[in-house]
C-alpha cells in the first residue's frame, strides 16, 4: 500500500504542469483563480490548444483521437488543471456527447461530429431536463414525431448550460408515448440554427448567465441524426452516469477557495490582529481541509480500483459527488463570511475592471446549485442505500 | 499510488476474520468480559499463538517484523468484535517504545510480550485531556545505578492485569523519560476500576519507586520525540479498530432496517432512514480512507508533518465513529438504548476511543495551529 504517484506518472503530472504553464493565457488563469466568468473565445482558444497534443479528449480511445491515458494519468491532468486554475475541456463536448457518440453513433455521425467536437469547432449542449423532468428524468415530455425522413419535434428543455454558445443540442426525446417511461426515450441531435429552435436564459442567484431554457417548437430533425435505435435512448442516459466520474470532487477547486478565505483573512482586522489569527477561523478551515485530506484519498481509492480492472459503475463515486459539493460549500462560506460586507458589492460578472471582491457572493451562490445538478445529492443517497447498502 | 493488498495481508486479514467470526460474536464477548481481568486469557493466548501480538515487533528481536499496513488490517478486523484484551498497548504501543530501546532491551522484553506472557500497559497521560507532552507532572530523579519514580498516573487503560508498565516521568530538568516498569515493583500501587465499555483500568500511585538503569527506554529527558511516536503509532491503530467497529454498526443497522416491520412495511423502505444509513457509509469509507492514511503516515520523516496528519486523523475519525454509533442506536430505535443489544456496544466503545491519545477539540485546534493542510494564497 503506498499514497505516492510512481516516477512515470509524476513525470507526466511535471509534463502537464509544464504545459499549462506555457500555454495557458495568464488572464484566463487570474480570472479563473478570482472566480471570475470567462468569455467563450476564452474557452475555445484554450481546448484548441488542448487539442493540438489530444488532450482535450483525456477519456477517448485513440482510435477516435484520444491521448491513450490510463485512468491515473486522466486523474493527474484533471488535477493540475483544477488546481492551476485553467478550463477543463467542455464537458458537453468531451466527456458527454463525444463518448456517446464513439459508443452509440453510426461511423457517419462519428466522422462528421467527433473531430469537431473535440476541436470546439462547435460547441454541444445538453438537452435532457425539462420543467416538469429533472432527477426524475424519464418523465420527460418533449415529444419527438416521425414524418418521412424527418423527426418532428417539440417541447420545453431547461438549465441546458451555456447553451447560448451551442451550435447543437443532444437531446432526449419522447419517441413513443404507449411504452414505460424508459422505454420511449429517443437522442436526437439537433442543430441550434433549426427553424422553431429559440434559447431564453434564465438568470440565477449568483447574477450570472449560464444556464438556460430551449424551447422547440415543430423543429424538424433529420432521422440519420438520431443516436442508437430508436426508443433506446435510455441506455444512452444510463451509459452516461456510468461514465467516469474521477474528477467529480473537485478537490482543487476546493482548496482554491480556502487558499483565497485564508488570503483574505489576512488582510481583515480581527481583534488585536487579523482574522488569519483567530482561533475559531483557522479551525473552521482546519475542519474542511480534513474532509478534504480523508476525501482525497477516497478518490484515490476509487481510482486505483478502476485501476486495478473493476468495470461498470462504482456506485462509491457518489460519496465524491457528495462529500466535493459538501465540501466546496463549506470552503465558499468560509471564503463569503472572511470577506464580510466585503462581499456586498455586486458586478457584472463579466466587467474585468470590477474589485475581486465582487465574485466571493456569487461563488457562494453559483455552488448552491453544485449539491443539485448531476444528481442531487439526494439522488446520490438513495443511489448509495440501494447499491451499496441493499435498502 | 497502490491500494492493493499483498498475498500474505490478505491471509492475515481473514485468519483475524475468522477468529472474530468463531471465536469473538457478541455472546461470547460478554463471556470474556465476566472474567476477572476483563478479557479472556484463552483468548489472549489465541492472539498469541496466531502472531498478532509480536506482529509490530522486528523479526531481529523476536517479533515479525510486520508493517503499519499490517497492523491496521489486523486492528480493523478485530474491530468489529469491540476487543476487550490488552492488545494496543502489549502490541502496538510497545513495539513502537521498544524501538527507543537498546537491542539488549529488547531482546529480553520482545519474546515473552510475543508469547503473551508480558502484558504491557501504557501509563503516560495525566490529565482527563491529553494537553500536549507539558502534563507530565510524575518526577523521575536519578539515584546511583538507576531511578526514583514519584507521582500518579490516573485512567490506565488495563492497568491491573498489566505485567509492566511504560511508564513517563519528568526528570531533573525538565525533559521526559520513558521507563518499562514491571508491576511487581515496590513502591508501585494501583487501584483498578472497571470502565464503562466493559474493560478495566487503574489508578496508579508512584512512591519512591526505585527503577534500575536498565528500565530507561532510551535517552533520559529526550523520550518526547519517542512518546510522541508512541502516540501515533496508537491513534493509527486505534483508528483502524474505530473503522472496524463501525462496519459492524452499519452491518447490524442495515440487517434491522430490513428486517424490522413498523406501519406495515420494513423500515428500509423509509427514505429518511436511507439517507441516514447512506451517510453512514459515506463517514465510514472517509474513515477507511483515513486509516490507511494514518498508517502511511507513520513513517513520514517529518515529525511536525506527521503529528498535523495524526491530529487530522484523530479529528475525521472521531468525529465519525461518534456519528455512526450514535446513528446505530438511534435506527435501533428502542432496542438500541438497551443492555443486550449489540449496537449500544460500539457507541460505548468508540466513546471510550474519542478520548484516548486527545479528544477531538484538542486535535482539531493543532491541526489549525499548524496551518492545515492549504495555504493562502498568494
Amino acid at each position: 500500500m503506498d499514497l505516492r504517484f510512481s516516477e512515470a506518472d509524476q513525470a507526466f503530472r511535471e509534463e502537464v504542469r509544464a504545459f499549462i504553464a506555457a500555454e495557458l493565457d495568464p488572464a484566463v488563469r487570474r480570472k479563473l483563480a478570482e472566480h471570475r466568468s470567462l468569455a467563450k473565445h476564452e474557452i475555445v482558444a484554450w481546448q484548441r490548444k488542448l487539442n493540438t497534443r489530444r488532450w482535450a479528449t483525456p477519456s477517448w480511445p485513440a482510435e477516435h483521437g484520444g491521448p491513450g491515458w490510463s485512468a491515473v494519468q486522466r486523474y493527474l491532468f484533471l488535477d493540475e488543471l483544477h488546481q492551476a486554475p485553467a478550463p477543463e475541456p467542455l464537458s458537453f463536448n468531451v466527456n458527454m456527447i463525444g463518448p456517446v457518440l464513439i459508443a452509440f453513433g453510426t461511423p457517419e455521425q462519428q466522422r462528421r461530429f467527433l473531430p469537431r467536437i473535440a476541436n470546439l469547432d462547435d460547441w454541444w449542449a445538453q438537452g435532457f431536463s425539462e420543467p416538469g423532468a429533472g432527477s426524475d428524468l424519464a418523465a420527460l415530455k418533449t415529444r419527438a414525431i416521425r414524418d418521412g425522413e424527418h423527426y418532428v419535434v417539440t417541447g420545453q428543455k431547461m438549465w441546458q448550460g451555456m447553451a447560448q454558445h451551442a451550435d447543437w443540442m443532444f437531446t432526449l426525446v419522447r419517441t413513443d408515448a404507449s411504452a414505460k417511461p424508459q422505454a420511449g426515450i429517443s437522442m436526437l441531435l439537433i442543430d441550434m440554427r433549426s427553424p422553431g429552435v429559440s434559447v431564453r436564459p434564465i438568470v440565477t442567484l449568483d447574477g450570472r448567465h449560464e444556464v438556460n431554457e430551449v424551447f422547440l417548437d415543430e423543429v424538424r430533425v433529420p432521422a440519420d441524426l438520431r443516436v442508437g435505435d430508436e426508443n433506446r435512448g435510455w441506455d444512452i442516459t444510463k451509459f452516461l452516469l456510468g461514465h467516469e466520474r474521477t474528477g467529480i470532487a473537485r478537490i482543487g477547486m476546493t482548496r482554491r477557495l480556502i487558499a483565497r478565505a485564508k488570503a483574505l483573512a489576512a488582510d481583515v482586522p480581527a481583534g488585536s490582529g487579523t482574522l488569519a489569527d483567530d482561533a475559531r477561523f483557522r479551525e473552521r478551515a482546519a475542519e474542511i481541509e480534513i474532509e478534504l485530506q480523508a476525501l482525497q484519498i477516497t478518490q484515490l481509492r476509487l481510482l486505483d480500483a478502476m485501476r486495478h480492472g473493476a468495470h461498470g459503475p462504482d456506485a462509491r463515486a457518489s460519496i465524491l459527488k457528495v462529500k466535493g459539493t459538501e465540501l466546496r460549500q463549506a470552503a465558499s462560506e468560509l471564503l463569503l463570511q472572511a470577506a464580510g460586507t466585503r462581499a456586498w458589492r455586486c458586478a457584472d460578472e463579466f466587467d474585468e475592471a470590477a474589485h475581486a471582491d465582487t465574485t466571493i457572493a456569487a461563488t457562494y451562490f453559483t455552488l448552491r446549485a453544485a449539491s443539485i445538478y448531476g444528481g442531487s445529492n439526494e439522488v446520490q443517497k438513495n443511489i448509495l442505500a440501494k447499491t451499496m447498502l441493499g435498502l | 499510488m497502490d491500494f492493493s493488498l499483498d498475498d500474505d495481508q490478505r491471509m492475515l486479514q481473514e485468519t483475524v476474520q475468522r477468529l472474530v467470526e468463531r471465536d469473538y460474536r457478541f455472546e461470547q464477548r460478554r463471556a470474556y468480559a465476566a472474567e476477572a481481568e476483563g478479557f479472556s486469557r484463552a483468548l489472549w493466548a489465541r492472539l498469541a499463538e496466531i502472531g498478532l501480538l509480536g506482529l509490530a515487533y522486528d523479526e531481529a528481536d523476536g517479533g515479525l517484523g510486520g508493517s503499519a499496513v499490517d497492523v491496521m488490517l489486523v486492528m480493523q478486523a478485530l474491530g468489529r468484535a469491540l476487543p476487550l484484551e490488552p492488545l494496543l498497548p502489549t502490541a502496538v504501543l510497545g513495539a513502537a517504545a521498544l524501538r527507543g530501546a537498546t537491542p539488549a532491551q529488547r531482546a529480553r522484553r520482545v519474546p515473552s510480550i510475543a508469547a503473551g506472557e508480558c502484558v504491557l500497559a501504557w501509563a503516560h497521560d495525566e490529565a482527563p485531556q491529553r494537553g500536549g507532552l507539558g502534563a507530565v507532572a510524575c518526577r523521575a530523579q536519578r539515584e546511583a545505578d538507576g531511578w526514583v519514580l514519584d507521582g500518579h498516573k490516573p485512567a490506565v487503560l488495563h492497568g491491573d492485569s498489566a505485567d509492566a508498565f511504560l511508564l513517563s516521568a519528568r526528570v531533573d530538568g525538565g525533559g521526559l523519560a520513558l521507563f518499562l516498569v514491571d508491576a511487581h515493583t515496590s513502591g508501585l500501587g494501583w487501584q483498578g476500576w472497571t470502565t464503562y465499555d466493559g474493560r478495566r483500568a487503574a489508578d496508579l500511585t508512584l512512591r519512591s519507586l526505585y527503577v534500575n538503569a536498565d528500565g530507561l527506554i532510551g535517552r533520559a529527558g529526550e523520550a518526547a520525540p519517542l512518546i510522541e511516536a508512541v502516540q501515533h503509532a496508537g491513534i493509527a491503530a486505534l483508528a483502524a479498530e474505530a473503522v472496524g467497529a463501525m462496519e459492524g454498526a452499519l452491518q447490524m443497522t442495515v440487517e434491522h432496517l430490513k428486517t424490522r416491520v413498523q406501519f406495515g412495511a420494513p423500515l428500509a423502505r423509509q427514505q429518511a432512514l436511507q439517507h441516514r444509513a447512506a451517510e453512514m457509509l459515506m463517514a465510514i469509507e472517509q474513515s477507511r480512507s483515513m486509516a490507511m492514511y494514518a498508517a502511511l503516515m507513520l513513517a513520514e520523516r517529518d515529525a511536525a508533518e506527521r503529528a498535523k496528519a495524526m491530529s487530522a486523523v484523530k479529528v475525521q475519525i472521531g468525529r465519525a465513529a461518534r456519528f455512526v454509533a450514535q446513528q446505530a442506536v438511534q435506527l435501533h430505535g428502542g432496542i438500541g438504548v438497551t443492555e443486550e443489544c449489540a449496537v449500544g456496544h460500539v457507541l460505548k466503545r468508540v466513546t471510550v476511543m474519542e478520548a484516548e491519545f486527545g479528544g477531538v477539540d484538542e486535535h482539531l485546534a493543532a491541526v489549525a495551529r499548524a496551518g492545515g493542510f492549504v495555504r493562502a494564497a498568494t
